[in-house]
């Protein structure tokens, strides 16, 4: 039994390894998403939610129309007439309206651009993100996820408008406790979770189009392994027993 | 019916025989894969050489076709590469390929260097070897240095910056030197043009190079083993080594199963897991490098994070670069640093199993502590460990030659 204190070592390593991702990722107050991003239907909700508020003035521009309507189950003709508003042809990436230079001149900053806004933030940031804006002392748009966003709430009429209610805590710092809908907005807080969460569900599938189709043709490219590891394994036992 | 087999085989013996009149084919076959014998007893840590290999084989074919769609231009690096990801006919899965090829390339290399602190596999007549395999590494990781740059995201650019700054903190030369290397005040266009020529083109070949330096110094001496005996003392009439086995079908088709098997993980990881949680694709290199802002926090790909913990352990900057330079460079010196008469674990006492226990440990934690934001305490026990760390090498020297052993046997024990 020689192998056993190298059993030891590397059971050890193992868990030692396993428990970097809990501690390389950061923490923060975060709602959950809890999106399904093969529920095409909320993408195709997302997708519409998208074109109408966030591109007035973001851009995904490494994203093209063609590759919408391929994915979403969408005719050219429903994407040209539903989603483009734009003289924008279907080959072409969904560019805001808002040219950078002129963004840059009226906000101050070109707002970012949102094609991979996903990746760098994750849904669940997007989903808390879109869910906490609140008017604050000075009548301004403020964000919770993100203090002093200079994002205006694009979507207030869908959601109304939050106001803060402040606690203090043990130390005396006074911080924004929860928010309280002030004024109700168009839908239900129900209803516009389950539109900001269909918004994130696009953002999340405009972040990496093919993440769909990638675990679909895993779970095959896994089977097909799985089935020549077992010959492979087969094969040497075969070529080993005169070894033994 | 003639007799087809028969036909087929003669004259493809016919070729082989015109191919061997005007090249070494079948020698050169018998010397390296039938006729080189290796011993019966490899066990796991023995895939790993050939699984390098293979990675290496798929780094350089995915490396072909993303050079077909990457644009090496600041303005535009970024862009290409999310063109990949959607417009490129599978282009997601040849990104994906490589990015994870890359973090393999490391897992099954830091595996096979553990191997060898298991059997001594560097160990005398094998030195140049392991020589050769140092040098690979050193090659490898400034491979995955510039190549983690050409996605030109934020830890692209700032990662970039931050290592490259470290050569500022050698005296006289360095602002120079920083500049030389960059070919720019700052990291810019400049740099990303030259990082892909060296990714592409220099370093490759210099890769390839050393490799078959490493196998050719290999098949010299033959390869060590779990026992750390030579199986060429105890040779039969044929001189054949009693406990060899030919590489070629042996060999070959036990690695034909760690490929599989290797490929399964791979593969789970490509195809379900491709960003690791945040490893081997950061969230921060999805925002494009933008010299303007810096990311709050800045830290290397996970492969170079222990030496990153060993620079920030020192608080001063020219003595941490040099620490974390020695760090690396110590690992060339191994052959001659392990004096022990018995080169395998099996054959070692006590000392070396709780020695190099406690380094593999050091090596993790400070691959995590690196990776940290830095907190007073997590500077403090990156400290402990990097004291480990070195203690591992300098304790060896002292204690190997008179640590205690158990006999080798005279033939493997199988």
């Amino acid at each position: 039994m020689k192998m056993k204190p190298f059993a030891v070592f590397f059971s050890l390593a193992v868990l030692l390894v396993a428990s970097v991702p809990a501690f390389a990722a950061g923490g923060g107050n975060l709602q959950h998403a809890n999106i399904n991003i093969r529920d095409t239907a909320a993408t195709q909700r997302g997708a519409r939610l998208f074109v109408n508020y966030c591109m007035s003035c973001h851009s995904a521009s490494y994203m093209r129309y063609q590759r919408l309507a391929d994915d979403l189950g969408l005719s050219e003709d429903a994407v040209m007439k539903n989603l483009v508003f734009s003289d924008a042809k279907i080959g072409e990436t969904m560019d805001s309206a808002m040219q950078p230079k002129d963004a840059e001149k009226w906000l101050g900053k070109a707002p970012p651009d949102l094609s991979v806004i996903s990746r760098s933030r994750g849904a669940d940031w997007l989903y808390t993100y879109l869910l906490t804006f609140y008017q604050d002392e000075s009548g301004g748009w403020n964000n919770q996820a993100l203090p002093n966003a200079s994002m205006p709430h694009v979507m207030w009429q869908m959601q109304g408008i939050q106001k803060p209610v402040y606690a203090t805590d043990a130390e005396g710092h006074e911080a924004i406790d929860h928010l309280v809908l002030h004024r109700p907005g168009l839908q239900t807080p129900e209803e516009y979770e389950g539109s900001v969460r269909d918004l994130v569900t696009f953002l999340e599938y405009l972040g990496e189009p093919a993440q769909v189709k990638r675990k679909n043709v895993g779970v095959w490219v896994l089977l097909f392994l799985a089935f020549f590891t077992m010959i492979a394994y087969l094969l040497k036992a075969e070529f080993w027993r005169d070894v033994h | 019916m003639a007799k087809p087999d028969n036909t087929s085989e003669k004259s493809s013996n016919a070729l082989l025989a015109w191919f061997d009149a005007r090249l070494p084919v079948t020698p050169f076959w018998n010397n390296v894969m039938t006729g080189y014998y290796a011993p019966k007893n490899f066990n796991f840590w023995y895939y790993m050489g050939s699984l390098a290999l293979m990675v290496l084989v798929i780094q350089i074919l995915s490396g072909i076709f993303l050079t077909m769609h990457y644009q090496p231009n600041a303005e535009t690096a970024f862009a290409s590469v999310e063109y990949i990801m959607r417009d490129v006919e599978w282009g997601w899965f040849i990104r994906y390929l490589h990015s994870t090829g890359a973090s393999f390339f490391f897992i099954v290399v830091y595996l096979h260097m553990f191997r060898s602190l298991l059997y001594g596999s560097h160990r005398a007549p094998r030195e140049l070897v392991w020589i050769f395999g140092m040098l690979i590494y050193l090659a490898l990781m400034a491979e995955a240095f510039m190549g983690y740059v050409l996605p030109w995201g934020q830890m692209s650019y700032w990662g970039a910056q931050v290592i490259i700054n470290l050569f500022g903190a050698i005296p006289y030369i360095g602002e120079p030197l920083t500049e030389w290397i960059r070919g720019d005040f700052f990291i810019s266009g400049a740099t990303l043009n030259r990082f892909f020529a060296l990714h592409v083109i220099a370093l490759p070949l210099a890769i390839f190079g050393l490799v078959l330096m490493h196998l050719v110094a290999l098949r010299e001496n033959g390869s060590n083993n779990p026992d750390g005996v030579e199986i060429k003392a105890n040779k039969d009439e044929n001189g054949i080594p009693v406990d060899g086995i030919p590489f070629h079908p042996y060999y070959t088709v036990k690695d034909v199963f760690g490929v599989g098997f290797f490929l399964m993980i791979f593969a789970f990881v490509i195809f379900f897991w491709p960003e690791a949680g945040g490893l081997f694709l950061e969230h921060d290199n999805f925002v494009p490098a933008d010299p303007l802002v810096t990311p709050a926090h800045i830290k290397p790909v996970w492969y170079f994070t222990p030496y990153y913990a060993i620079l920030k352990a020192v608080p001063d900057k020219l003595m941490g670069v040099i620490l974390m330079g020695v760090s690396v460079m110590i690992l060339f010196f191994l052959p001659w640093l392990d004096r022990s008469p018995v080169k395998s674990i099996r054959y070692k006492g006590m000392w070396y199993k709780v020695m190099l226990a406690l380094f593999v440990i050091a090596f993790i934690r400070l691959g995590m502590l690196g990776m940290s934001e830095g907190t007073p305490a997590q500077t403090i026990e990156m400290r402990v460990w990097t004291f480990v760390y070195f203690a591992f090498f300098i304790l060896m020297y002292f204690i190997s030659p008179g640590g205690k052993t158990k006999p080798t046997p005279e033939r493997l024990t199988h």
